[in-house]
């Protein structure tokens, strides 16, 4: 077996340094090195979105990519979106304001994706806000919910910026 | 108008914050994935590549040999040491070990576990098992399974026929021979499933000290520990399963069973805790996890003026090599065999046959989805037939609001309903008239556009008494739910619940219901998951049951709380107890309320101070109580009529698609529902299981499938083979509620888990068929696949 490599990543913006297998993915990495356990695994080829983090700014699968590929790179989880006191930040108020969730196992990546947009796009139409999370699959909510709460999230943002 | 006296509600109905959403959107929920305990180890399976074969040898030493590798189990050592699973159906030939014996019965099965210190070192180890096979020709086709004398899934067994039943309710002879018009037709329910985003995980942990297996599992099924603690031989009071673990999804198929046997017995074994993820590779074509795959030959009396009189049934329902309690499945929809209708009489032939394909578990609906669709076909066709409007034939045969409560052919008694009021406030939603002309704009541009009627019932809450009618020998006629609310000296209530959770929103319902009872705020009450051990009695989540039964279990143990109180008071206020009232907590004396106990010094005194109570009294406050299903507790009479469910939901689904006439792609451009689930507890979760029902729905009825190829070959192991809608094929629905209460609950509430699911696939079938009737063409298989309906319209046939 191929020796372990050593790498450091930013995660939330601590760094985290472990030795790693070459082959680990980065979601295991994150779930079972780093202790953030709430990036899941849906369906670990790259369709469904439960892993989705933010990569060095950019929306990413993380079942899809490899830990050390993160070597020397942020990483931004679920984890990181609420306050600094752990409180929920706006766009996870909205999602409970909305119920914008069931079984919850499909949220973190959408937050994420909803994130991403959001960060990038602060009055989003309705078809912005689907290809966002296009590529997440929730099986419970028939996502009416979600994209409820995207908008009242960007809502919220923006009258906050007023 | 809604019925239901909601001002007077504080909490109920209102629109308040879902309590389990917090730990979601903060990513600290603790999945059975999450739990990672000391010294844990890891499994991999080792999977059948033959649908059907000879086991002639399995050689583990390579994998043996690998570093990390703790352990290599098969079929045979486990037979050796533990019991076959059992699944209530009376056939004690069809026997189901978690690992294959002998031989193998579907492409996928599990034939040998590895355990490892890593999952990653499993998994390699697992692929260095090497087993010889005697590859056989399997039985793949459920129609010849059927006929097929020598090609047998299970050989002892003696036929590939699992259950063949029989059921005649009512002058279905003489309804034929009167009617003025007949009509026969077939549809085909394809193999799918609910597929949840979380897979099946399972860790199990023996401890020696207290003689315990402690299990953490993503689980949603009745008689898990049961089953656990009979399959190990270890007492069922041995087995604590750890219900605080959030469940990523079921919607009735988180039932690994098999898998929890093995890291129960390895664990045990190995004096280690050992932990089983499904892949998804592994959770779609090994993970017992499929949903009905039925056929329906359904025989149609009716007069002129469109109102039906009698149906003749047959469904074939393809259970798989392993059925667990799949074939109930067939018994369930005995309890709105007619749909919201008033249909006089039926003859239901029910057949659940065994094939080399992966085992079916319960789906949401417990098989009424696909006898929904059959239903609502037969109503469409029916209309077609007189050139009668399908909303018109649909009001004709409704039963009325004012003739409730309503007992149909099979027994049931249907508890309330307003299905006419309903679907008319679904196609106020749909703006019918305008979506009429839109349809007919589209149409006269040359499109293929379609309007689909659906309606359906969701029975709520049974009794199991479908187990009886499957199996005399199963005299099982409760499925009771408890609850069990504590009040602390201070005054603070916690609730607790008996089971598991897996986005039905069960602590935010006993903490609205009790605090609806007590007039406490929600938000300052607790709500906990007991382990099995500590648990009030639960039959867990299934069968759109928890707002029914846990509803009103809680709210009779709120009761007996304020009884308590209301006794403690008069002893101390030295009044008797019909003169004071309970007020938020307090209890007054009516005539003079200055004068009164706090809600305070009454849980002071229940704890603490033994004096001030009423002689004889237990101290402390705390209540149980255990609610009977409404209406249950029968036996089935001589002609099998009986209740098992006690309340009944309806919904009414208006889609509005278009066709793309070169690919036969269907998309749906709106979507209407009404929706009666009588009192909403919290109106918020309500709506999500209706809107992701219906989506859930939506999969099924145009994308999700099993494949198989005709040599028993699983063709949807990945998501990229088995398409789950996306955010771009289920639009934003307009959906309107409506409130017939239910007499039978604590306040008025129904189930709601199930309906969109049971709805939605009717609907869309009625909406594609409305936009192919131009063509001269219709389709009665699901999924309605692209191809399918393309190959229809270039005058080719779907033989469903
Ligand atoms: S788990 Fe990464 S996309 Fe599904
Ligand atoms: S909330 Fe359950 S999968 Fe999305």
């Amino acid at each position: 077996m191929t020796d372990a490599i050593h790498i450091h990543v930013s995660i939330n913006g601590n760094t985290v340094t472990d030795s790693v297998i070459p082959r680990m993915t980065l979601l295991d990495f994150l779930r079972y090195k780093a202790g953030m356990t709430g990036t899941h695994a849906g369906c670990e080829h790259g369709v469904c979105g439960a892993c989705s983090v933010i990569f060095d700014g950019d929306p990413v699968r993380s079942c899809s990519l490899l830990a050390v590929q993160a070597n020397g790179k942020s990483v931004m989880t679920v984890e990181g979106l609420s306050n600094a006191d752990g409180t929920p930040g706006t766009l996870q108020e909205a999602f409970q304001d909305a119920h914008a969730m069931q079984c919850g196992y499909c949220i973190p990546g959408m937050l994420v994706s909803a994130h991403a947009l959001l960060a990038r796009n602060a009055d989003p139409s309705l078809e912005d806000i689907k290809e966002a999370i296009g590529g997440n699959i929730c099986r419970c909510t028939g996502y009416v919910q979600i994209i409820e709460a995207i908008q009242l999230a960007a809502t919220r943002l923006r009258e906050a910026l007023k | 108008m809604n019925e239901h006296p909601g001002a007077n509600l504080k909490f109920v109905s209102r629109k308040r914050r879902v309590r389990e959403d917090k730990r979601f959107v903060t990513g600290t929920a603790v999945f059975a994935q999450d739990v990672n305990l000391p010294n844990m180890k890891h499994c991999a399976v080792v999977q059948s590549p033959y649908p059907r074969a000879k086991i002639l040898s399995i050689d583990a030493s390579l994998a043996l040999a690998m570093e990390g590798v703790r352990y290599v189990l098969t079929g045979d050592e486990f037979r050796a040491n533990a019991n076959d699973m059992k699944f209530g159906l009376n056939t004690p030939e069809v026997k189901w070990y978690p690992l294959a014996v002998d031989m193998t019965r579907y492409a996928g099965e599990w034939v040998a576990v590895v355990v490892a210190d890593d999952p990653y070192t499993a998994e390699d180890a697992a692929e260095l098992v090497e087993v010889d096979y005697e590859a056989l020709k399997p039985i793949i086709d459920p129609e010849q399974a059927y006929e097929e004398k020598d090609r047998l899934v299970h050989p002892a067994h003696g036929s590939n026929v699992l259950y063949d039943g029989h059921f005649y309710w009512g002058t279905v002879d003489e309804d034929f021979v009167a009617a003025e018009e007949r009509l026969s037709y077939r549809v085909r329910w394809g193999r799918s499933s609910t597929v949840p985003i979380e897979t099946f995980g399972v860790v199990a942990r023996w401890d020696e000290a207290v003689d315990i297996l402690d299990v953490w599992a993503s689980i949603q099924m009745p008689n898990y520990v049961e089953l656990l603690a009979a399959t190990l031989r270890i007492p069922l009071n041995c087995v604590r399963l750890h219900q605080d673990v959030d469940v990523g999804g079921s919607y009735g198929v988180k039932r690994g069973i098999k898998h929890s046997v093995i890291v129960g017995y390895l664990s045990r074994l190995l004096r280690a805790p050992v932990r089983m993820i499904e892949d998804r590779l592994i959770n779609m074509a090994s993970g017992d996890a499929h949903g009905p795959d039925r056929i329906f030959d359904t025989q149609v009396a009716f007069n002129r003026d469109g109102k039906i009189l009698s149906l003749k049934i047959r469904a074939l329902d393809d259970a798989g090599a392993y059925p667990g309690r799949a074939p109930f499945q067939l018994a369930k929809p005995i309890s709105a065999i007619v749909g919201p209708y008033k249909i006089n009489s039926v003859q239901y032939d029910a057949i659940s046959v065994l094939t080399n394909k992966t085992g079916q578990v319960p789906v949401r609906g417990f098989g009424q989805s696909p006898t929904n669709y059959m239903i609502e076909t037969a109503v469409d066709k029916v209309a077609r037939h007189l050139n009668l409007d399908r909303i018109e034939v649909r009001r004709r045969n409704f039963i009325n609001h004012d003739e409730f409560p309503y007992q149909i052919p099979s027994g049931s008694k249907y508890d309330s309903g307003d299905y006419h009021t309903v679907l008319q406030k679904a196609l106020d939603a749909a703006n019918y008239d305008e979506l009429i002309n839109r349809r007919d704009a589209a149409r006269a541009e040359g499109r293929l556009a379609g309007i689909g009627i659906g309606t359906c019932l969701e029975p709520g809450g049974g009794n199991n008494i479908f187990e009886y009618l499957m199996n005399p020998s199963a005299e099982i006629t409760t499925f009771s739910e408890g609850a069990e609310i504590r009040v602390d000296p201070d005054g603070l209530v916690t609730g607790v619940v008996g089971t598991t959770t897996s986005g039905q929103g069960h602590e935010t319902l006993v903490a609205t219901i009790i605090g609806e009872e007590l007039g406490i705020d929600p938000d300052d009450i607790r709500v906990v998951h007991a382990d099995s051990l500590n648990a009030p009695i639960t039959r867990s989540p299934v069968a759109s049951r928890m707002a029914i039964m846990l509803g009103s279990s809680t709210a009779a143990a709120a009761q007996k709380i304020i009884a308590k109180a209301m006794k403690i008071a008069a002893y101390n206020l030295q009044e008797p107890e019909d003169d004071l009232e309970y007020v938020d907590g307090s209890v007054f004396v009516r005539r003079d309320p200055v004068r009164k106990l706090t809600w305070r010094e009454i849980c002071f005194i229940a704890h603490k101070a033994y004096h001030k109570m009423p002689d004889d009294m237990e101290p402390g406050l705390q209540a149980q109580h255990v609610f009977q299903v409404p209406g249950g507790g029968q036996l089935p009479d001589e002609s099998q009529r009986v209740q098992i469910y006690p309340c009944f939901s309806f919904q009414a689904h208006i889609p509005y698609v278009e066709i793309d006439p070169g690919t036969g792609h269907v998309k749906i451009l709106d979507y209407a529902i009404g929706h009666d689930c009588g009192t909403m507890i919290n109106p918020d979760i309500v709506r999500g299981m209706v809107i992701g029902g219906l989506a859930h729905g939506i999969g099924a009825a145009l994308y999700e499938k099993f494949a198989y190829r005709p040599d028993g070959q699983f063709e949807s192991a990945t998501f990229a083979d088995y398409l789950m809608p996306s955010v771009y094929e289920v639009p934003m629905v307009k959906d309107v509620d409506h409130c017939t209460p239910s007499p039978l609950t604590s306040h008025g509430q129904k189930g709601s888990g199930e309906g969109g699911y049971l709805g939605a696939p009717a609907a869309i079938a009625s909406a594609v068929n409305d936009a192919l009737h131009p063509m001269g063409v219709s389709i009665h298989e699901l999924p309605m696949r692209s191809y399918l309906i393309e190959n229809l319209l270039n005058g080719g046939k779907t033989d469903p």
